[in-house]
C-alpha cells in the first residue's frame, strides 16, 4: 500500500527516531512510504492557543499537502484529530475533507487500513499504556471508563499480541498526563501536578516501560521522569512495535 | 478573586498533600458515578436528557408562560427578573412586604450567582444557609467551591475547629457523625423559627406549574414545610416540558452527581401550603442571550449535577476557589466568559481539552467544544495578554511555512544544544520552571536525516 507519512512539527525537530521507526515499521510491513508530505504543521497549536486565522493558514497548507496522497500516517493521535475533526471547519473547502478523510493515527492505520491488528513480535516487559486524550475520546480508538468501556481499541489490541508483554493494571488507565499543547505553558504548575500523578500510576504498578501513541505526552512526561522516575523507559507505540518486530 | 486560574492553581498545588487529597475524594464520587451509571441503558438517557433540555430551550418563552399559568393558578406568585439586581429586589420587596427578618435557605446556586445574602443581610435580613456544606462555608465567610459538594475542600478537622468556633461544639471533636449532629441542632432551630424559606429548583415542570426540589439533607422540604412564606429562586433554563421529561432528569442527576439512584428527598411543590405563600422568581441574568448563540447555547442544558467537575483532572488539583467565579470547573468555565470575557478569559485555557468533562455530562453538553470556541473569541476579542497573542502569531508564521520551519528548526536545536542549560532553565520558562527538564535535542531533524539518506530531495 503506497502511503505518506506525516510527521508532526515536534517530531520531526525533537523525536525524529520517533518518524524514523515509523517510516522502518511501515516498510516492513510492506507500505510504499512517501516522505514528500510538504506542509509542517496541521494547525492545532495555534488553534488551541485561540489564535484561529494563524490556525487557518497552517491547516489549510496541511490540507493542501494531503491533496496528493490517498492515505496520509501520522505517529500522533492529537495531531490526527485535530486533521480529522478541526480541519474541516478551518478550512473550507474539499481539500480539508480529503486530508480529514485519508489520515490516519499510526495504530489506528496498522489495524484498520492495513489489516494487521496484530503483528508477530516479542517485547518480554511490563508495560504501562498511555493512550493520549485526543486519541481515547476525540477518535475514539480506545475504551474510555467515562463511557464504563474497558481499555482496548487497537494499540491496546497491537500491545496485548506480542509476545513476553504484560500490559500493567493502571488505577486510572484514562486519566490525562496534563501535557495539552498550551497548557503545558500556561498552566506549568498543574501540567506537572497531573504528569507527576500518571508517573507514580505507572511505576507503583511497576512498570519498565511507558508507551504512548502521541510523542507531545511523552515528551512531557519524560521531561518529569528523568527527576522522579529515571528507570521508567518511555517509549512511542512506533518505536517499541519496531523494536518488538526486528 | 482577581487571581488567574494558573496562579490560583499554583498555590494551592503548594500544599501537594492537600492538593492530593482534595483529587483523590473527588476522584472517589466520580468512581460512586461511574458504578451508579453502570446502565444498560445509560447512553439512551443521556440522548433523553440532551433531547428533553434541547426541546425545552426550543420552546423556552412558551414553557415558562405554561408554567406560570399553572403555578398562577394554583396560588403561586411569579415574578421575571431580568438579572441578578432585579432578582435581588424582586425578594428583598417580598421579604419586606412579609414583614420577614429570619430566612432559611436551601442550596442555590441562583442565588449565589446573583450575589442575594450580602443583599439581604445589608438590609438587616438575617440568612441562614440550611444545606450542610453551604452552611461551612457561610460560616467561613467563603463561596462553595463545589456546586453540589459546597465544602468539599474542608477536612473534618478543619470544620470540626469552625464549629467549636461557632457553634461551641467540644474542642478537638471532628468525628462525622458529632459534628453532623451539632450541626443538625444549630440548622433546625434556624429552620423551625424562619420567616421565610428560600429554595433554589432543580426543574420546573411547564405542564403542571409544579417545582421539583432535590436534596439529600431534606432541609429544603424543611424549611418550605415550617416557614409561611417560601420563595423559589431559579434560572429559566430549569423549564422542562412534561413529567415524563422528569422522570428521565430524576434518573440521570442524582446517578451523575453523587452515585445515588436517586436523592434522598425528591420533592414536588405545586401550590402553597393552606395559609402560607409561595412565590417564584424566574431569571434570565444572561440566559437569554446564550439561547441567542447557536454555538454556546447547548450550556444552558446543564442540569448542574457537578459531574464534569468531579471528572475534570484539572478541577480535582486546583480546587473550585481557583477559578474565580461562582460556578467551578469545566462547566463554569464556558458559562463564566459569557460573563465577563476580559475578566474569565483564562477559564477556557484552565483545560487539556481531553474530554473527559463532556464523556461524562448527563445532557451531551460539548464542554471541549465550547472551551476551544471560547479560547477563540477571547483572542478575537483581544482579551488575551498582548504578549501571549504575538508570540502565537509568530509561531503561527513559522508553522505554516516549510522553509521558515526548517530554518527556524534548526536554529532552535541549535540554541538548546549550544546555550547552557542553566540560561534556559530560569523562572522565566514556564517548561523547566515546575521541574520539566529540558528535551534532549537531537544532531538533526527527521527531514535533515531524509535527505542526507536520499529519501527526500
Amino acid at each position: 500500500m503506497r502511503v505518506a507519512l506525516a510527521v508532526p512539527c515536534y517530531v520531526d525537530l525533537l523525536r525524529p527516531q520517533v518518524a524514523r521507526a515509523t517510516l522502518l515499521l511501515l516498510e516492513r510491513l510492506g507500505c510504499e512510504v512517501s516522505l514528500e508530505f510538504a506542509a509542517p504543521c496541521c494547525g492545532q497549536p495555534m488553534h488551541n492557543a485561540g489564535d484561529f486565522d494563524a490556525a487557518r493558514a497552517a491547516a489549510s497548507n496541511w490540507a493542501a499537502s494531503a491533496q496528493r496522497f490517498d492515505v496520509v500516517v501520522m505517529p500522533s493521535g492529537s495531531c490526527t484529530h485535530h486533521v480529522r475533526h478541526h480541519l474541516p471547519g478551518l478550512v473550507a473547502g474539499a481539500t480539508a475533507t480529503h486530508a480529514a478523510q485519508v489520515t490516519f493515527e499510526l495504530c489506528e492505520f496498522l489495524a484498520g487500513p492495513l489489516g494487521s491488528a496484530k503483528l508477530a513480535g516479542r517485547f518480554p516487559h511490563r508495560v504501562a499504556m498511555h493512550l493520549g486524550c485526543h486519541a481515547q475520546r476525540g477518535l475514539r480508538l480506545g475504551g474510555s471508563s467515562e463511557l464504563h468501556q474497558p481499555p482496548s481499541g487497537p494499540m491496546h489490541a497491537l500491545l496485548g499480541g506480542l509476545e513476553g508483554l504484560t500490559l500493567v493494571p493502571l488505577d486510572r488507565p484514562d486519566e490525562c498526563c496534563g501535557f495539552g499543547g498550551s497548557f503545558a505553558i500556561g498552566e506549568p504548575d498543574l501540567s506537572v501536578a497531573m504528569g507527576r500523578d500518571r508517573l507514580t500510576d505507572y511505576t507503583a504498578h511497576r512498570a519498565e516501560v511507558l508507551v504512548s501513541s502521541d510523542p507531545s505526552c511523552l515528551l512531557h512526561l519524560e521531561a518529569i521522569a528523568s527527576r522522579s522516575a529515571p528507570t521508567l523507559r518511555t517509549m512511542h507505540i512506533a518505536e517499541l512495535l519496531e523494536e518488538a518486530t526486528r | 478573586m482577581s487571581r488567574t486560574h494558573p496562579a490560583a492553581a499554583a498555590v494551592f498545588l503548594r500544599d501537594s498533600e492537600r492538593a492530593a487529597w482534595h483529587d483523590e475524594a473527588l476522584w472517589f464520587v466520580r468512581q460512586k458515578r461511574d458504578t451508579a451509571t453502570a446502565l444498560p441503558e445509560w447512553e439512551a438517557l443521556r440522548d433523553a436528557g440532551a433531547a428533553l433540555k434541547a426541546h425545552a430551550m426550543g420552546r423556552l418563552a412558551e414553557l415558562l408562560e405554561t408554567f406560570e399559568t399553572h403555578a398562577t393558578a394554583a396560588g403561586v406568585v411569579v415574578h421575571w427578573a431580568r438579572d441578578a439586581a432585579e432578582h435581588n429586589a424582586v425578594v428583598l420587596d417580598i421579604l419586606r412586604s412579609a414583614g420577614a427578618t429570619r430566612v432559611a435557605k436551601s442550596k442555590s446556586m441562583l442565588t449565589e450567582e446573583c450575589g442575594l445574602n450580602p443583599v439581604l443581610e445589608a438590609s438587616g435580613i438575617e440568612v441562614v444557609d440550611t444545606d450542610l456544606g453551604e452552611r461551612i462555608v457561610q460560616l467561613a465567610h467563603e463561596p462553595p467551591s463545589h456546586i453540589v459538594l459546597p465544602a468539599i475542600h474542608w477536612k473534618k478537622e478543619e470544620i470540626g475547629a469552625l464549629f467549636h468556633r461557632t457553634m461551641g461544639t467540644p474542642a478537638g471533636e471532628s468525628s462525622p457523625e458529632a459534628l453532623a449532629a451539632a450541626a443538625r441542632d444549630h440548622l433546625r432551630d434556624a429552620l423551625l423559627h424562619a420567616d421565610a424559606a428560600i429554595t433554589g429548583a432543580n426543574a420546573l415542570v411547564a405542564e403542571t406549574g409544579g417545582v421539583v426540589v432535590c436534596t439529600n439533607e431534606g432541609n429544603a422540604d424543611l424549611g418550605m414545610h415550617s416557614a409561611p412564606l417560601h420563595i423559589v429562586c431559579v434560572g429559566i433554563e430549569k423549564i422542562i416540558a412534561t413529567l415524563d421529561d422528569l422522570a428521565v432528569l430524576l434518573r440521570i442527576l442524582a446517578r451523575s452527581a453523587t452515585g445515588q439512584p436517586i436523592t434522598a428527598y425528591t420533592t414536588h411543590v405545586a401550590a402553597p401550603r393552606p395559609g402560607a405563600r409561595m412565590h417564584v422568581v424566574l431569571v434570565d441574568n444572561g440566559r437569554s442571550a446564550r439561547l441567542a448563540d447557536p454555538e454556546m447555547r447547548s450550556a444552558l442544558h446543564c442540569i448542574r449535577c457537578g459531574a464534569c467537575l468531579n471528572s475534570c483532572p484539572i478541577y480535582r488539583r486546583s480546587g473550585g476557589h481557583s477559578y474565580g467565579y461562582v460556578i467551578p470547573g469545566p462547566i463554569g468555565a464556558i458559562l463564566a466568559p459569557a460573563v465577563d470575557l476580559k475578566a474569565h478569559h483564562d477559564l477556557a485555557f484552565a483545560s487539556t481539552l481531553c474530554g473527559s468533562c463532556g464523556d461524562v455530562c448527563p445532557v451531551r453538553i460539548d464542554i471541549p467544544a465550547q472551551l476551544l470556541a471560547w479560547r477563540g473569541r477571547a483572542a478575537a476579542a483581544g482579551a488575551l495578554p498582548a504578549g501571549y497573542a504575538a508570540l502565537i502569531r509568530r509561531f503561527g508564521a513559522i508553522l505554516a511555512d516549510r522553509r521558515r520551519f526548517d530554518r527556524a528548526g534548526r536554529w532552535a536545536r541549535q540554541a538548546l544544544r549550544l546555550i547552557p542549560s542553566a540560561l534556559l532553565t530560569g523562572r522565566w520558562n514556564p517548561w523547566t520552571r515546575a521541574s520539566r527538564t529540558l528535551p534532549v535535542v537531537p544532531r538533526e531533524s527527521f527531514r535533515e536525516w531524509a535527505r542526507r539518506e536520499g529519501r527526500l530531495k
